[in-house]
């Protein structure tokens, strides 16, 4: 355990290293002078080189790319050009409400994904699994930003019953766990929902068909174990491949969540880099996306290690 | 008479009948899959939407009408509305079929033809080389996909081609992967060796036997790519990315509409349902080819 826990870590440094190249690369493929935004434009030729070396932009691009990972191991991810605020700065106050956001989202996917892959999976082939899977392909089909205006539309412009943007109300608060603020997050948790609750659905339709049509479900059946005795051992088959699929889903949630934190003006981290995307805020738009990347890679690692502890057979592939 | 006449008495000459080839067998029976056949329908539509546009369109999709903005959907002369500059929205509608579909199946084209030759070279070469472009190519996977598009996109700025660039980078490291993992097992089996111990140059062998038993499952999964794809290009046209305005783009009507919501609420909801719709077929479509071809997970 111990050991493939380690063997895994090993693998995922390389990843990781290559993840902060890719992520340095972002500003050296912007088009356009990274010092534009800093220089006044009748800078003269003189100035120019003396902010290139001041920058470091004058130096080799390892050599960059070393004083810039080095300053990233101590917290420091640059300025903000739009606002002159340390982007670790930023991203701390955008960090907490996303990881709220997503988690509330994945358990909401999580439930529902497991409830109708499950339903799906035990009647499978009979109309309530056509209806089950077709639910889960709208899931897995539909535009999410989309379907966040949609629901914005009805719920807030035509029915008034829940805020269509922001985090609390009254602008940005300290969040509070009451009905006042919670109904600013049913929304957006909803909308996002919608991506794990169609993957899970899929994921757990497959894995009930699958151990169901096993032998050991038919020597408990003989044995004459009652039903709600076999669903615990297809529960118990089934728990750490959904557990992994939620782990993930948590991460592609919390990379992916600008589209939908656009649509309701979510202070988070996607909110964030919409700003820096639209500000053209390179070092913001680095700051974020390092750290959002980093953080999907180590809990896909984090997923990995937990569900080869739970279904030890995990590790033998 | 013998058991030996027997044998060699000429059996009466059955009529020749060629077994059907496997792709025959495929078309079969998506042809038989309802579902399927209704998906491949509305995708033909649309793309014979966006190829006429100029001759079903009903208006000029740039002319815009300051005294017409917002029209619900159902105003006469306005069938599905106007938008926020007054420009009627069936017309923008059918034409922004053109970018929108462009947009979302182009990269995964592109990333197809490009991810399977690294993962079908990487597969068959081996070794080393093998490692590195695994390795390098799992740097990208890293990434979630929707980060990685708005990164490169983000980075790159506003536009078609950044937009597309960003989109192709994204697909090939998913059909990479698959394309190297199925080309790594084709490789294992008997009559690949045998073809190299009997001398056959590397390059014949990929393309007699690795290609034609590889590219079919590649092929599947990267049509099950392009839902996805759908999405994030008119997702990345939302933010404000990819497509520029005044063009005619799903996602950038559904950017330009988003402060319209309260005004004109389902003439501004339009454009993501075309989105919606595109997506679901091609799933749909992609779905009933994994299982005509009877290509498991």
């Amino acid at each position: 355990m111990f050991l493939y826990a380690l063997k895994r870590l090993i693998y995922v440094l390389p990843v990781a290293i290559g993840v902060s190249m890719v992520c340095f690369m972002l500003v050296h493929i912007a088009p356009g002078d990274p010092l534009i935004s800093v220089l006044p434009p009748d800078a003269s030729t003189e100035l120019r080189e003396q902010m290139r070396r001041a920058y470091g932009f004058d130096r080799p691009l390892p050599v960059q790319y070393l004083l810039w990972l080095m300053n990233v191991f101590q917290g420091n991810l640059g300025t903000s050009i739009a606002t002159g605020r340390a982007v670790s700065e930023e991203l701390s106050k955008a960090v907490g409400n996303t990881l709220m956001l997503s988690v509330m989202a994945t358990l909401i996917g999580f439930v529902l994904g497991c409830l109708f892959g499950f339903v799906a999976g035990y009647f499978r082939d009979t109309w309530i699994d056509k209806l089950a899977s077709f639910i889960s392909v709208i899931g897995v089909s539909v535009p999410h930003y989309w379907l966040g205006m949609v629901l914005v539309i009805v719920f807030s412009v035509q029915l008034g019953w829940l805020p269509a943007t922001g985090a609390g109300p009254g602008g940005s608060g300290a969040w509070v766990w009451d009905w006042e603020h919670v109904k600013f997050l049913i929304l957006p948790a909803v909308t996002m929902s919608v991506i794990p609750m169609g993957i899970v659905s899929r994921t757990v339709r497959a894995l009930v068909a699958d151990i169901l049509s096993q032998e050991f479900v038919q020597g408990l059946r003989a044995k004459g174990l009652l039903d709600t005795g076999v669903l615990r051992h297809i529960v118990k088959n089934a728990a750490p491949t959904a557990l992994a699929v939620m782990g993930l889903q948590l991460g592609y949630l919390l990379g992916g969540s600008i589209l939908i934190e656009t649509v309701f003006s979510w202070p988070g981290t996607g909110f964030l880099l919409g700003q820096a995307i639209f500000q053209r805020d390179i070092p913001l738009l680095q700051g974020v996306i390092l750290v959002l990347a980093m953080f999907f890679v180590f809990l896909n690692l984090a997923v990995d290690v937990m569900q080869s502890a739970l279904d030890p057979r995990v590790q033998r592939s | 008479m013998t058991a030996m006449d027997l044998i060699r008495a000429p059996a009466p000459l059955a009529p020749v009948e060629r077994s059907p080839g496997y792709w025959a067998l495929v078309l079969k029976r998506l042809s038989r899959d309802k579902v399927a056949m209704l998906a491949l329908l509305v995708i033909v539509l649309l793309v014979l939407a966006a190829i006429f546009a100029p001759y079903i369109a009903p208006a000029d999709p740039y002319k815009s009408s300051m005294l017409r903005r917002l029209r619900p959907i159902g105003t006469p002369g306005y069938p599905l509305g106007a938008d926020e500059l007054g420009r009627d929205m069936l017309t923008r509608l059918i034409y922004g079929a053109r970018l929108s579909l462009l947009m979302g199946i182009t990269p995964v084209f592109i990333a197809f033809a490009i991810g399977s030759t690294i993962g079908v070279a990487a597969g068959y070469i081996g070794g080393a080389f093998n490692t590195v472009v695994m390795r390098t190519i799992d740097v990208f996977y890293a990434f979630p996909s929707v980060l990685l598009a708005i990164a490169l996109s983000g980075a790159l700025g506003a536009g078609i081609f950044s937009g597309l660039l960003s989109l192709t980078i994204v697909f090939i490291p998913p059909i990479a992967r698959i394309a190297e993992s199925v080309t790594t097992q084709v490789r294992k089996i008997d009559y690949v060796e045998a073809a190299r111990a009997s001398g056959a140059p590397g390059f014949t062998i990929v393309r007699v036997h690795v290609l034609g038993n590889v590219l079919g499952p590649i092929f599947v999964y990267a049509t099950s790519l392009i839902s996805v794809s759908m999405i994030l290009a008119s997702g990345l046209s939302f933010l404000g990315l990819g497509v520029k305005p005044p063009e005619p783009e799903w996602g950038l009507m559904l950017n330009t509409l988003r402060n319209a919501i309260y005004v004109a609420p389902w003439v501004a909801a339009l454009p993501g349902a075309m989105i919606f719709m595109t997506s679901i077929a091609f799933n749909l479509l992609s779905d009933g080819l994994r299982s005509a071809m009877d290509i498991k997970a």
